[in-house]
């Protein structure tokens, strides 16, 4: 990329609600044509970054950049951004037409200029002959079609998206998570997208902002933040994991459940307390000569491509393991892992040394 | 399951039979009356006398004119107060309050208010001595047009503002902020979102004024000083004065007629 300047900035971005802080001296910056996800539970502050960006909230402190240029007090109507509604927001007063003309309208096309505009939209998102339909007349699905023509018939340098698929069925969610990136790559613009849905996340995105409480807890690319969660929150939201207590005993040495393990992480104080995350994909079940780990199997369910197990150490910790093959409850068995399946989480770890510490001791 | 469906058609019968016989004797009979009547001459014969008499004679069609010209004037002063005072209620923080604040002079007594302004408007009133303060002089502020005019306004401006600021209300505020980032200004999202997803209040709002409006007659007669003389006095002083029955009934269908016009001009799609 040439182009250096992020096309968004936020520095130092402090929002409150009375006495709520919303938002917590939020740093980030975005580069323009790539894909991000704002993802957090409810009340983390991603929609309300995603407000801050389009100009619907002020900032109480801190810059936000466009470009370079502050866009702190600029109206919405003069960003260059535009916004996929979580409830679509389509005019119930307009037809499919008039809803994605709304924008060139305003901007002073000419009527052809606006129907070559509504109509190239319209295909985009593969609604071609819907255009005189009114807005009642339409599926959930199709009226979200609808609002992500009317945001990009706009031509946004951004175009935010707030948990827009949160209301579709599995299936169909699962179609426009792969026809929104495929627009995105189309039209090579910035999608800042919000969801609560990690798996979305993890599917759609270039990079991820993991939120909770108003404060950016993490951000990377989708496997950065599965292989190598910070902290406990960003374990624990992002996809299934084991925690357990530990203690680094030295440079790729970790003590957890009374035993020594060989690991790939290191830069911590020697005889440091941690907490260790193993996934339970990285699980194998194997037998109890060859388990690093004793579990008895509790509880098993069949998910289709694999079995849910539920087992416990004798230290009492839960295991969770995701196995091929199934297993019996009441059983013991080993559970076997690899070195690098064993990821360390240092306790309230900044992000800056996190990264710091992760590119010294990387290969 | 028959027992059920018995009882409730038993309810549904009760209902509908209380009902209609409430709607013949006070609706249907009494229109049917006023029909009758307006068909009567004065030697009790069925005539169009009446209609003839009213259509031909040039005072009762400037009257009826009158009527609908004032009633217009009226409704459009109310709008163009009750909209803007509706849409700013609505994005009050305690808008419940100030609308209660709106309407709570519609429980006061119709012919007190009008009192009140006479008090108001008259020459020795406040306002009259606000303008003698300031050096402008007094001023005959009553029995004019445009005092019947702002009385008659004040009056209506409740019933305008409960249906628009109702229809504003239900306006999904998104909607706004929608438009707002679709590059329209504030100017630009009222014209093409919020006044187009408001016009049932303001159309309800309308019905509700003009109506009323066509036959107002103790507004006409206190504040115009029987100045303005609409259909609404025409009919009373038929009824009350002149005891000319049969022609005030005229009068009343004839107002009825355009009643019904203006809900058919102002209806739902």
């Amino acid at each position: 990329m040439e182009n250096k300047e992020p096309i968004i900035e936020f520095q130092q971005v402090d929002l409150s609600f009375g006495s709520t802080k919303v938002l917590n001296k939020i740093d980030l910056a975005l580069d323009a044509g790539k894909f991000y996800t704002l993802l957090g539970p409810s009340g983390s502050g991603k929609s309300t970054i995603l407000k801050l960006i389009s100009g619907q909230l002020q900032a109480d402190s801190g810059e936000i950049l466009f470009e370079g240029q502050r866009i702190n007090h600029l109206p919405a109507e003069k960003r260059r951004v535009n916004t996929v509604f979580q409830n679509y927001a389509l005019f119930p007063n307009m037809n499919v037409f008039d809803n994605v003309a709304f924008g060139p309208k305003l901007k002073g096309l000419s009527k052809d200029e606006v129907r070559l505009k509504v109509e190239t939209m319209l295909s985009l998102v593969k609604l071609a002959d819907f255009s005189n339909r009114e807005i009642n007349e339409l599926s959930g699905g199709q009226q979200q079609r609808v609002a992500i023509a009317r945001a990009l018939a706009n031509d946004p340098e951004v175009l935010l998206l707030d948990e827009p698929l949160s209301a579709l069925d599995y299936k169909l969610r699962k179609d426009m998570q792969q026809e929104l990136r495929t627009i995105q790559k189309r039209l090579g613009i910035t999608f800042v997208f919000v969801t609560h849905d990690q798996e979305e996340a993890l599917a759609m995105s270039d990079w991820i902002f993991v939120m909770n409480d108003g404060v950016i807890q993490q951000n990377g690319t989708p496997e950065d933040i599965y292989d190598e969660p910070i902290n406990h929150f960003v374990a624990d939201f992002i996809g299934e994991s084991n925690i357990v207590k530990g203690i680094m005993k030295s440079d790729y040495l970790v003590h957890f459940v009374g035993k020594d393990f060989i690991n790939v992480d290191a830069g911590m104080r020697p005889e440091e307390r941690v907490e260790v995350v193993i996934r339970p994909e990285d699980l194998d079940l194997t037998t109890i000569e060859n388990g690093k780990l004793v579990v008895t199997i509790e509880d098993q369910s069949f998910r289709g491509d694999f079995y849910e197990i539920t087992a416990q150490d004798d230290d009492g910790n839960q295991w969770q393991v995701q196995a091929t093959n199934s297993a019996t409850i009441g059983e013991r068995v080993g559970l076997t892992f690899d070195p690098e399946d064993i990821h360390i989480m240092r306790f309230n770890e900044s992000e800056n040394d996190f990264d710091a510490r992760l590119e010294r001791y990387e290969e | 399951m028959l027992v059920n469906k018995n009882k409730f058609s038993f309810t549904r019968l009760t209902f509908y039979s209380t009902y209609g016989l409430w709607l013949l004797l006070f609706v249907i009979a009494p229109l049917m009356l006023l029909l009758w009547q307006s068909l009567v001459g004065s030697d009790g014969h069925l005539t169009l006398q009446n209609y003839q008499t009213f259509f031909v004679s040039g005072t009762y069609l400037t009257m009826a004119f009158n009527s609908v010209w004032y009633a217009f004037i009226i409704t459009a002063v109310t709008l163009l107060i009750s909209y803007p005072a509706a849409y700013i209620i609505n994005s009050l923080k305690y808008k419940q309050f100030w609308l209660l604040l709106i309407i709570l002079p519609t429980w006061i007594n119709l012919l007190l208010k009008t009192y009140a302004f006479i008090g108001i408007l008259a020459k020795t009133g406040p306002i009259n001595q606000l303008a003698e303060s300031l050096g402008l002089g007094t001023h005959q502020l009553l029995f004019s047009d445009w005092s019947f005019i702002i009385v008659a306004a004040y009056i209506e401006i409740p019933f305008m503002i409960l249906p628009i600021f109702n229809s504003l209300t239900d306006i999904d505020p998104v909607l706004e902020q929608a438009s707002r980032d679709l590059g329209a200004n504030r100017w630009q999202t009222l014209k093409n979102v919020i006044w187009p997803l408001s016009l049932p209040g303001v159309k309800s709002g309308i019905q509700a004024v003009f109506i009323p409006s066509l036959s107002l007659f103790m507004v006409t007669r206190l504040i115009g000083g029987n100045r303005v003389i609409t259909l609404g006095t025409a009919i009373e002083q038929h009824f009350l004065v002149t005891q000319n029955w049969q022609f005030g009934s005229t009068i009343g269908v004839v107002l009825i007629i355009a009643m019904v016009i203006t809900m058919l001009l102002t209806r739902e799609k």
